[in-house]
């Protein structure tokens, strides 16, 4: 048992996979906090426009994040079956707009490549890694680079 | 957390308030409203000090605890006269005992020489004539008492001090060091789980001991009270030792007990006569200070009226502030969550007269209500920010050699505990402006016909559901020659501007501005009026300066109650629904065409009641829409804003007025121009506060960016 719970958390990794338009990425499921249906955001001003705006979470105000918009693909249209998946980085919440999640995957590190030279630069410094499952290819998103104030320092 | 560095922090955190306790209380003396209970509350907080440093081995502490205490000691006994350079001399050594207390919490650094010369201080106000360093031994012989008068005269627990039996020394041995305990514990010993048998077990382990019991006061087995304490002993000690070393013993049971400690050495007593030894314990010097509390005369101080001020009517609790922010969180979603309820009832069309209407009524005046109390937890007095500054104001007058007095009022005053947190720092950058800056030198006060004696006045009072600080100072007012002449030279506004005598005087709140020629230590510490007046405005707060030559400054500081809710009316704007804090509205207005004229080729003004007021199109600054609605196809909201200036605020429609609960944007995303904070709406819906001054100013940086105007930079 206790093994492994000790080779789970040193190897393997679980991972959350969710859809936007055609292409698949995933989250690391430690950093999810919940899953929630679309709800109408209230836009802010003077904002990017990958932040939807911000939502009420339990009483918390949650930035949304369009992730398809923040790289550079076509913004999501809010459907019934769009979900946010509110995720902690840096301390802070932050809610992802994605068309839809699809599965937990679980890896270990030697499935991740590195994403090759062909990206663009923008989608590269978003995306940690790549590896393929049943034929699918799966980025995994780099959190901790998406965040709007983070770019806005480097600005 | 390590539980005993838990019990550390609880120390500390007493040890502030015992602080405040300390100089509130000196400050009281030194008015002159100094009764026996406000010398007795000074005493016990120096000694709680004392002995909560002492169980934690902070030495340094201890020490300098204990000589203050001794003198206070005899204060209390009142063998010492509270005279006013004695209080300058406690006040400063309160002020040295915090530092202490502070560099034992943060592992800094006390000033050694300022703490050792206090020391000499004390130990020289507490008994002039006799060098304190040459005799340790420094218990005053309470058995004294068994000849004196008043030795019958039971103390206030109830016990009357043992007689003192000639023959107990008999055969006396005389050895090098011989030491005389006489250990009498109070019930409260036995309460808190101590046992007599253990600590004469541990004194015998110093050397050979002689223990005599007294049993005088046991009282017949029907009239005995099991708890209460009766017995005392008399230990005969062979040791070559300190004193300190035997108090050590003890040293869990200070306070519970009454223990004397002497030394009865060859010098002492050379026939070891217990004749000899006796003359020595009747006739005490009188001048000479003991070291523990328990004086015959100190006795007499502690009557059960000052015992009445040890224990406090109200009892408090300490509770961690993420638990009461957490509850307010809580009813704040609480009276979000019954607002939607309410709302959904409405939809459901069911008739006003209905249980359930009415029973929802009751759920809101409860809400309201458990809302009313939960802030009120937060509510704290500004008394724990005033209390700092009369040290403050002692540094630095005694640094620019000017004689100030400190006058503070409203200090009862209650405003939320963030609030209260945030204060500091302003009010301490006021006051030591008002001292530089403001009051002049005793000679020049004296020239001017002035008391030598400057006075600074804070005070603090409820207005208009603000709170508003004032620090006032009676010096000389503001050179507004200079201050122009300045601003000019640092290029802050034209040389042949023509300003009226307030904007003169809020230039020095601009960013750069520093009259004194060079940096003086006690106000140019970086940190200008301009960053005043930044932290002010953060919290949502105003800062204004009115000056009389001649009469002295005074600085007006208003701010918010509470940062967790506000009073805002409900707008919509270009169907985005927007919040404006009420503090800000003067009145709204429908206006009529021809009220509106354009000015340039984006702005507009409004004409209210003859004075024109620039149109601010609050749709358009925030980028909802352009620069295309009239204003008079929706309402205009009249704001005034934090230098006083008005502006029309455009909106589409009002929904109404209602308090909001403040919920912030940087938490998890960051700060938005334009918007002070968010809230969530009945309908469960996030709503934005706006930022009324930047809204303001944003339209300023539209529309004005073309022509020089400095004084746009302050606002």
């Amino acid at each position: 048992m206790t093994d492994i719970a000790t080779l789970a958390s040193s190897d393997r990794r679980e991972l959350i996979s969710f859809c936007i338009g055609e292409q698949e990425f995933c989250v690391d499921i430690m950093a999810v906090r919940e899953i929630r249906g679309w709800t109408p955001a209230t836009p802010l001003p003077q904002t990017p426009g990958y932040i939807r705006g911000v939502i009420n979470l339990r009483g918390a105000v949650l930035p949304v994040m369009d992730l398809a918009a923040r790289m550079g693909l076509p913004p999501v249209q809010p459907s019934a079956r769009s979900v946010i998946i509110v995720v902690k980085v840096a301390e802070r919440l932050i809610g992802l707009l994605v068309d839809a999640v699809s599965d937990i995957l679980s890896i270990t590190d030697e499935n991740i490549q590195p994403p090759p030279d062909v990206a663009c630069d923008r989608v590269r410094s978003f995306v940690r890694g790549l590896f393929t499952i049943d034929g699918r290819m799966i980025s995994q998103i780099a959190l901790d680079r998406i965040l709007p104030e983070i770019e806005q320092v480097a600005a | 957390m390590d539980p005993m560095e838990s019990i550390k922090a609880t120390f500390f955190q007493e040890c502030e308030e015992l602080l405040a306790d300390l100089e509130a209380g000196l400050l009281a003396i030194q008015a002159g409203a100094g009764d026996e209970d406000t010398i007795n509350a000074v005493f016990r907080a120096v000694h709680s000090v004392k002995g909560g440093a002492g169980a934690f081995g902070m030495d340094a502490l201890v020490h300098f605890a204990h000589v203050f205490e001794t003198l206070l000691d005899g204060v209390r006994a009142g063998r010492i006269a509270a005279a006013p350079d004695l209080l300058e001399i406690l006040l400063r050594a309160a002020d040295i005992l915090a530092d202490h207390v502070n560099a034992a919490r943060d592992g800094g650094a006390v000033d050694e020489a300022r703490s050792a010369e206090m020391i000499r201080d004390l130990e020289h106000a507490t008994d002039p004539e006799h060098d304190h360093r040459a005799a340790p031994d420094l218990a005053a012989p309470d058995l004294a008492a068994a000849g004196a008068p008043g030795v019958d005269q039971p103390d206030e627990f109830g016990f009357t001090v043992t007689r003192f039996n000639p023959e107990s020394l008999e055969p006396l041995v005389v050895t090098e060091a011989l030491w005389k305990i006489w250990f009498r514990p109070k019930s409260a010993l036995y309460r808190k789980g101590n046992e007599s048998a253990l600590l004469l077990r541990e004194l015998a382990r110093l050397g050979p001991t002689k223990v005599r019991l007294d049993q005088t006061e046991l009282p017949d087995l029907a009239s005995l009270d099991p708890e209460s304490a009766f017995l005392a002993w008399e230990i005969e000690l062979e040791a070559d030792t300190d004193e300190a070393v035997i108090r050590e013993v003890f040293e869990f049971v200070e306070g519970d007990c009454d223990i004397e400690i002497r030394r009865c050495s060859t010098s002492e007593s050379p026939d070891a006569t217990s004749e000899s030894v006796i003359t020595a314990i009747v006739e005490p010097p009188p001048s000479r200070a003991t070291v523990n509390t328990e004086s015959p005369a100190s006795v007499k101080v502690e009557t059960p009226k000052g015992e009445a001020v040890a224990t406090p009517a109200h009892a408090t609790i300490r509770v961690d502030p993420e638990r009461i922010d957490r509850l307010i969180d809580l009813v704040g979603e609480l009276v979000i969550n019954q607002a939607m309820l309410a709302q959904r009832v409405i939809e459901s069309g069911l008739p006003q007269s209905s249980n359930v209407a009415t029973g929802l009524e009751d759920l809101e005046s409860l809400t309201r209500q458990i809302q009313d109390s939960v802030m009120a937890i937060r509510a704290q007095p500004v008394k724990s920010v005033f209390q700092r500054m009369p040290r403050l104001v002692r540094e630095v007058a005694a640094q620019t050699g000017k004689s100030v007095r400190l006058v503070t009022e409203g200090e009862a005053t209650e405003v939320d505990k963030t609030v209260v947190e945030r204060l500091g720092d302003p009010i301490t950058h006021m006051i030591r402006n008002a001292i530089d800056h403001g009051l002049e030198s005793p000679e020049r006060r004296a020239a001017a016909g002035k008391p030598r004696e400057g006075v600074v006045r804070l005070a603090a009072l409820h207005r208009g559901g603000r709170i508003v600080i004032e620090v006032q100072d009676d010096g000389a007012g503001i050179d507004r020659k200079r201050v122009q002449a300045i601003a000019v030279e640092k290029g802050l506004i034209v040389a042949d501007a023509q300003l009226t005598d307030e904007e003169v005087d809020n230039l020095i709140f601009l960013p750069g501005f520093s009259t004194a020629n060079a940096i003086s230590d006690i106000s140019g510490r970086g940190v200008g009026m301009d960053v005043v007046r930044r932290s002010v405005q953060a919290l949502g707060g105003r800062i204004s300066i009115t000056s009389r030559p001649g009469q002295g400054s005074t600085f007006t500081l208003s701010l918010p109650l509470t940062l967790a809710v506000l009073d805002g009316m409900v707008v919509d704007v270009a169907g985005h629904t927007l919040v404006v804090p009420l503090t800000a509205i003067v009145e709204s207005l429908r206006p009529k065409p021809a009220d509106v004229k354009r000015l340039g080729p984006q702005g507009a003004v409004l004409s209210v009641r003859d004075t024109y007021v620039p149109v601010v199109d609050v749709a358009a600054i925030l980028g909802f829409r352009d620069y295309s609605k009239s204003p008079c196809d929706g309402v205009v909201i009249l704001v005034e804003s934090e230098d006083g200036g008005r502006a029309a605020l455009t909106a589409d429609s009002i929904y109404g007025q209602r308090q909001v609960v403040i919920k912030s944007l940087e938490a998890n995303y960051r700060q938005v121009d334009g918007i002070a904070a968010a809230t969530i709406l009945g309908d469960g819906r996030v709503a934005l506060i706006v930022d009324v001054d930047a809204v303001i100013a944003m339209r300023r940086r539209d529309t004005i960016r073309d022509y020089q105007q400095p004084l746009a930079a302050a606002g």
